[in-house]
């Protein structure tokens, strides 16, 4: 017996893809790497700060992408990392990134220590389209720690478009002072503390009684779902969402790593 | 070159076995799979292997463990930058299940696809001769389920989105045909040692 399948059909998997890609990217913009300049630094939390970088030929982004930053040493060692976007897309020529200090980290530890406005990083990007929010549909969001960045540029550009579609954040931090962007959120924004909260707010894990009732709002052609955080965290929050009914196939994860 | 002020980076160790631009993760085995981790036990897991092939066939677990056992001892590359150093997987090389089916000779790529779903694209020649495998333990034990088990692909000279967890089957194809992360912006190969990560490089 002789199979002739995908010779001239495109290949479709048996199950349907549990994430679909959202938006196709561009691979010049992806590939090419360009001079960013730090022009500002805001402290977040004691472990956290905002970095502003002025990127003049940033060719735009959506909610949920992110780039790579390069630094390079004097005897050319060069280190690379991923770092989520945190900033809605505008036409300010600027993009922000918001960095946890990782201990022994050799990138995030140049920001945070030595870094100042004025330096320069090469940067490019923006890349993969999977994780991005245009912005047209339902979105619950559910992050934890720094897992809240890429989040809040889709919360931000909910806002600067004053969209009505519904969109809903649930974030967990161990502490209020360990909350990043705590001044900004709104009634879009449950806080969830694990360690320690403000007085009247309980402690404990991210669960089926924050997850519950607003999968319950069920907004016109439902939810589509971002998780993001540690993979422990992205388990836990993933499994929280099926349990409670949401489809699979509308679960998007992006892990730490 | 654009030097950056102030950094030096982690202590230079020489190392021949890191490919460009990765750091060596240590002990750590980051989890970055796009979508939820399935329940899927031993007993619901198959692999079917088609397209240009004379035989197609389905394996269960029972069946694809009768294949002469095989092993990985290496290295392992993340596009995101991390590698992994000294892992061994245990399972069956893919040549075994090849050999079954036996490609057509217009075979020139593969479509491996997740039972999730997911799909990666592969040069026929990149999972063959001994390059790739079905691996379905870690260190001498079960994979466990973030890390693909019961069974994912492992094809370690490329970077690692390539090695798709809870692997369904494979389909010979005589085009390429881009998969997930390569239909978002990732290269159509991914060789660590060209630093091939995004589409362009």
């Amino acid at each position: 017996m002789t199979e002739t399948l995908g010779t001239t059909s495109s290949f479709t998997p048996p199950t349907r893809f549990a994430v679909p890609g959202r938006i196709s990217v561009d691979d010049r913009a992806a590939s090419v790497w360009q001079t960013a300049t730090i022009t500002g630094i805001r402290r977040e939390t004691p472990r956290v700060a905002t970095f502003r970088l002025s990127v003049p030929a940033w060719p735009g982004h959506l909610p949920g992408q992110h780039l790579m930053v390069r630094l390079r040493a004097q005897d050319g060692y060069v280190a690379q990392r991923h770092y989520s976007i945190a900033s809605a897309p505008d036409d300010t020529g600027h993009i922000e990134l918001t960095l946890d200090h990782v201990d022994g980290g050799e990138v995030s530890g140049w920001f945070h220590t030595v870094a100042e406005p004025g330096d320069t990083v090469e940067v490019r990007g923006p890349v993969s389209g999977f994780f991005a929010w245009p912005g047209d549909r339902p979105a619950l969001l559910l992050g934890a720690g720094s897992g809240v960045v890429p989040l809040m540029s889709m919360v931000r550009h909910h806002r600067a478009r004053r969209s009505d579609v519904p969109l809903r954040l649930l974030v967990s931090a161990r502490s209020p002072e360990e909350l990043i962007y705590a001044s900004e959120y709104g009634s879009e924004t449950t806080p969830v503390f694990t360690r320690s909260a403000p007085a009247g707010v309980p402690v404990g894990r991210m669960s089926a009684a924050h997850v519950a009732p607003l999968l319950a709002e069920r907004p016109p052609g439902g939810w589509e779902a971002y998780v993001c955080g540690s993979n422990g965290f992205a388990e836990h929050a993933s499994r929280l969402l099926v349990a409670a009914g949401q489809p699979v196939d509308r679960i998007r994860i992006e892990r730490f790593g | 070159m654009h030097v950056t002020r102030g950094f030096t980076g982690r202590p230079r160790v020489p190392n021949a076995a890191l490919p460009p631009g990765q750091y060596d993760a240590g002990d750590d085995w980051p989890v970055l799979s796009a979508e939820v981790t399935p329940e899927l036990t031993p007993q619901e897991w198959t692999f079917r292997v088609d397209g240009l092939v004379e035989r197609p066939r389905t394996w269960t677990w029972e069946q694809a463990h009768a294949l002469p056992a095989s092993a990985y001892e290496g290295d392992i590359h993340c596009v995101t930058s991390w590698s992994k150093f000294g892992v061994r997987f245990g399972g069956v090389s893919l040549d075994a299940f090849l050999d079954v089916v036996r490609p057509h000779g217009s075979a020139t790529h593969v479509v491996a696809y997740a039972h999730t779903g997911y799909t990666t694209n592969l040069p026929l020649a990149d999972v063959t001769g001994g390059r790739a495998w079905i691996a379905w333990e870690y260190d001498g034990r079960p994979l466990a389920p973030e890390h693909g088990g019961p069974a994912r692909l492992i094809v370690p000279h490329l970077y690692f989105w390539k090695s798709a967890k809870w692997i369904a089957g494979l389909r010979l194809l005589d085009h390429d045909e881009p998969g997930f992360w390569e239909s978002n912006g990732y290269h159509p190969r991914g060789n660590p040692w060209e630093e091939q990560r995004y589409s362009g490089d």
